[in-house]
């Protein structure tokens, strides 16, 4: 209080001050004559110009990779992104576009956003604002790195309007998985799924690795919106296996993300699997059904292929039949992959809704053997051909024909549908990719329920060093969390057996190449250092291969073959005869995975509808 | 006999303090009736947000008022924190009081320079106070990467954290500007002719003032010491030791000395904020923008800006972008319906110190 009225009184001894005019004070401004002016001689002198200055844009046109994120930030709308193949080779690579930001300096704002939300950080502003022309259009040009263009504002790690560091999944423990065959991946919870999906930028870069194309944007972008129904009708637009794939797919879509120039990728493949886990029933979620048209596909094989191509023909009104050997569908789904990565019911599921629009699985039925393939031509309007690589390939190793070498897909079977649970205490596993490692990690989990003494050794030996190791990241880390032992780029020499004919061991040389010089495929080795692993079980995971004996000669006399050995199709699925399409692993366009397998069954049905209209 | 006739002034007038025009009607040269016409710089700021992610509004809204262009930025980002919750952290506090109060300083330079030069035909100050103005314009292009519209203070705290010896720099521009104050004082405060044609001029009383809805320094003239930095302390003012200037005689005089007044105090608050400022985080994270959901509400944010209380009345519906603002500039009440009223009975040659002295903006008026 008292500072208080001291203050009040200061102040009015203040304003006392300004009571009171002068006629004579002003003239004391005279003083200023023999002042230095505020002003400078331009362009003699010039300000230092600040470190953080907004002026026009510097882009380091092969950083930038063409997301189009800051077009999307722009207030002004002064940003557009244009094609600049004409006069810049812009690298064609995976996850980038052809296109780079033009900006109209006359709407331009300098507020600098484009730069904080760039996300390869090939985006700055410069420390210059100076520019002048008698012609108006030129204000508009595609930014590059100029020389004398003077960097100045540029983004920040910490304060980024980017959420750079992803939310980890939750997954059981490495000591309580590997004694388990259940899933592994516990999932989002819906908190932590909305923030992972809060995390997109909704560039649509993913898009292009998914060789479905799914409109990841959309449906992250639904999730994030609580619309799950929603969510799930975008990906069945693309995908008839969502499910299956939020949980097993190679998810290149999440090597495209933008966000892995400067953080971790949006972790596109979980939000997929939380969205369908959070939907019951996918029947509120069917993009389209068309009214039926009384034509019937034969479709020859219940894998992703086939299943993709039956859903969306029963979706344009044409009737479905698949012809499965097996006893379940899904094929490599159904009978490769451990549950720990993908549980049965969760094919179920999928399985269940494509039946529910109509199509008519037959189990248990061979072609060639239970149904000819003449009797399908002559019953159905056009035939599907989707049976994929169901044999496992050999490689010609000594002992091999010993029943305790075999072969992945045979052994991956027995553990998943025949319930297999008999393991050996030292299993070596011959093969790198993922397959090796499903197989590995069986045998891990199997010899962990089976003997609790610890005394149990799962090893792989694969051509490839760490660094060309086909199998994903997380599967080379999941597996030596659980305690895998590696042994790479070592290749198999021959099975060892003891005088009984046991098998003792795997004999490996060392690898010397892979690749040739052009590239293929063509391992040598160092056959003086060699080495035996200890083993009395073998499993070879070295690739598949299909069988197409159930096509008679005559019609496969004039199937045609692409150089690699695939079967030639159009880019609609359609083979050398007319009416007869393919997809799957059988057809070039296929990487070996589930996603390009839904994508070319999905593409054919497209060619079988156009084929049958035009009928 | 007088003849009554009607006379417009502006809205390119030197004796109009911005783009807005007065529709006057004559006895001589008595005012008999006046009528505000504004509407020239009308831009919708309110529909434009609409259309525009919360991010994006960082850029848009500075542009309201140039004169004084970051309190927008503040109000808005205050607004922002308040619907969703947001603590920010103290150093990003100290920022934007010093931000704030030196963009006070800059507005009152500049509208008293226009002031003396416009209205009253003394230029020297004008020359000054510009000049002087322009360092301060330099400092905050070195803290902010641009002169005028900074699109610096944004929800969650402020963009960037001080370059190395902003600290240093600012207070010397302080201690610059308070070593010139005698000199304004000499040629303009002190001087007889600016004291002869305002005092006594256009006098408001304290009810008067009250029941208008007049805030700021044309309140404080008048002997209410009314301040939202004190009556609801928002970014630093809690922690700085300060008493509002107020004056009893209400008229254009007083108006225009308690705006010296807070000159001064504006210069003592950056001084205390730049020693008191802690070391720390300048921003709270905020969503990533094309995913920032606002919650469904609505908040009123408000600053004291140089001309008086300046707020956001803020309304989300829960999505990406706002779903209605709307925009209290200070100089609203002050043009309607108080200068309409303030220049009856005046005479023609007093309308452009009366209009002065209230410090119009009229892009407030118009957003």
């Amino acid at each position: 209080m008292e500072k208080q009225t001291k203050n009040g009184s200061d102040l009015k001894e203040k304003v006392k001050e300004f009571e009171h005019g002068s006629l004579i004070s002003p003239l004391s401004s005279a003083k200023y004559l023999f002042k230095k002016p505020h002003t400078l001689q331009y362009p003699k002198e010039t300000k230092p110009i600040p470190e953080r200055y907004r002026g026009f844009h510097i882009n380091d046109l092969d950083k930038c990779i063409g997301c189009g994120n800051c077009m999307s930030i722009c207030p002004c709308e002064a940003i557009t992104m244009v094609d600049v193949k004409a006069f810049y080779l812009v690298s064609s690579k995976e996850g980038t576009t052809d296109t780079r930001p033009q900006v109209d300096y006359g709407r331009c704002s300098y507020c600098g956003l484009c730069v904080d939300i760039c996300p390869t950080g090939s985006l700055k502003l410069s420390k210059d604002l100076i520019y002048s022309s008698t012609d108006a259009d030129t204000f508009v040009w595609v930014p590059a790195v100029e020389q004398g263009r003077e960097i100045g504002f540029i983004q920040s790690d910490e304060l980024t309007p980017l959420v750079l560091d992803k939310l980890e999944m939750s997954e059981l423990e490495p000591d309580v998985r590997k004694k388990t065959f259940e899933e592994l991946i516990l999932g989002f919870s819906k908190e932590e799924a909305q923030a992972e999906a809060a995390r997109c930028l909704g560039c649509g870069i993913c898009m292009q690795g998914c060789p479905a194309h799914m409109k990841n944007p959309e449906y992250i972008q639904a999730i994030f919106d609580k619309d799950f129904n929603l969510s799930v009708k975008y990906m069945l637009e693309d995908n008839a296996l969502p499910g299956i794939c939020g949980r097993i797919c190679t998810h290149k879509c999440q090597d495209d993300c933008v966000y892995n120039y400067r953080g971790d990728a949006v972790q596109i493949m979980w939000l997929k699997r939380f969205a369908t886990d959070a939907i019951k029933d996918y029947s509120a979620s069917d993009p389209v059904r068309l009214p039926q048209t009384g034509r019937k596909v034969a479709i020859i094989g219940a894998g992703p292929s086939g299943l993709s191509a039956a859903y969306y023909l029963s979706l344009m009104g044409h009737s479905a039949t698949i012809f499965e050997k097996n006893k379940i569908a899904g094929g490599g789904l159904g009978l490769g992959i451990p549950m720990y990565r993908l549980p049965v019911y969760e094919i179920d599921k999928e399985v269940e809704h494509i039946k529910s629009l109509g199509v008519d699985i037959k189990l248990g039925v061979e072609v060639g053997k239970d149904i000819t393939f003449t009797d399908i031509m002559k019953n159905f309007d056009a035939v599907y051909i989707g049976v994929g690589l169901s044999y496992g390939r050999a490689i010609n190793l000594k002992g091999e024909d010993h029943p305790d070498v075999i072969q992945a897909i045979d052994f991956l079977r027995q553990v998943k549908v025949e319930g297999r649970r008999d393991i050996a205490r030292k299993v070596v596993v011959i093969g790198g990719g993922n397959v090796a490692m499903d197989v590995v990690r069986t045998v891990k989990r199997l010899q962990e329920v089976r003997y609790d003494d610890g005394n149990t050794v799962a090893q792989m030996a694969s051509l490839e060093d760490w660094d060309i190791l086909p199998a994903s990241k997380e599967e080379v880390e999941g597996a030596l969390a659980e305690g895998v032992i590696f042994n790479p780029a070592w290749g198999p020499k021959e099975v060892r057996f003891n005088e009984s004919g046991k098998i003792v061991g795997l004999e490996i040389k060392k690898v010397k190449s892979v690749f040739d010089e052009n590239g293929r495929f063509n391992p040598t080795f160092f056959e003086d250092q060699i080495k035996t692993l200890e083993a009395d079980y073998v499993v070879e995971a070295v690739g598949q291969m299909t069988n197409l004996g159930f096509i008679p000669e005559d019609i496969a006399k004039d199937l045609k073959y692409t150089p690699r050995r695939r079967i030639f199709i159009d880019d609609y699925g359609e083979t050398s005869l007319v009416g007869i399409f393919a997809g799957g692993d059988l057809v070039e366009t296929s990487l070996g995975n589930a996603i390009s397998a839904i994508a070319n069954g999905h593409r054919a049905a497209i060619g079988i509808d156009f084929y049958l209209k035009g009928k | 006999m007088t003849k009554e006739y009607e006379l417009n002034i502006g809205p390119n007038h030197p004796g109009i303090p911005g783009n807005f025009s007065l529709h006057l009607e004559l006895e001589g040269d008595t005012i008999v009736k006046a009528n505000g016409d504004s509407g020239y710089l009308h831009r919708a700021f309110g529909k434009l947000m609409e259309h525009r992610l919360y991010l994006q509004n960082v850029a848009l809204i500075p542009r309201i008022c140039v004169i004084e262009p970051d309190i927008n930025e503040a109000v808005y980002a205050m607004a922002i924190e308040e619907l969703m919750g947001v603590k920010i952290p103290e150093r990003a506090k100290y920022i934007r009081t010093i931000i704030l109060e030196a963009a006070r300083v800059n507005a009152y330079l500049f509208g008293l320079g226009i002031f003396a030069a416009a209205t009253l035909g003394l230029y020297t100050l004008m020359q000054w106070a510009v000049g002087d103005r322009d360092y301060m314009i330099d400092l905050f292009a070195s803290l902010t990467g641009a002169r005028i519209y900074h699109m610096f203070i944004w929800p969650g705290g402020v963009r960037r954290d001080l370059p190395p010896k902003f600290e240093e720099d600012i207070l010397d521009w302080v201690k610059f500007i308070k070593d010139k104050l005698p000199d304004y004082d000499a040629v303009f405060f002190k001087n007889s002719m600016f004291l002869h044609r305002t005092k006594g001029l256009a006098t408001i009383t304290k009810e008067e003032a009250l029941s208008m809805g007049v805030t700021g320094p044309n309140l404080k003239a008048t002997g209410v010491a009314q301040d939202v930095r004190k009556d609801e302390p928002y970014a630093a003012y809690p922690y700085l030791d300060f008493e509002i200037p107020t004056m009893t005689e209400g008229d254009a005089w007083a108006r225009t000395i308690i705006r010296r007044l807070e000159l001064e105090l504006s210069l003592n608050l950056i001084e205390q904020a730049v020693k008191k400022m802690p070391k720390g985080p300048v921003w709270t994270k905020m969503p990533n923008p094309f995913k920032w959901y606002v919650p469904r509400g609505d908040a009123y944010a408000r600053v004291e800006s140089s001309g008086g209380e300046y707020g956001f009345y803020f309304v989300s519906d829960g999505g990406a972008k706002p779903y209605r603002v709307y925009v209290r500039g200070a100089s609203m009440p002050h043009m309607y319906p108080l200068a309409e009223k303030l220049l009856i009975g005046q005479k023609l040659s007093d309308a452009p110190q009366i209009l002065g002295s209230l410090n119009i903006c009229p892009p407030e008026i118009d957003r």
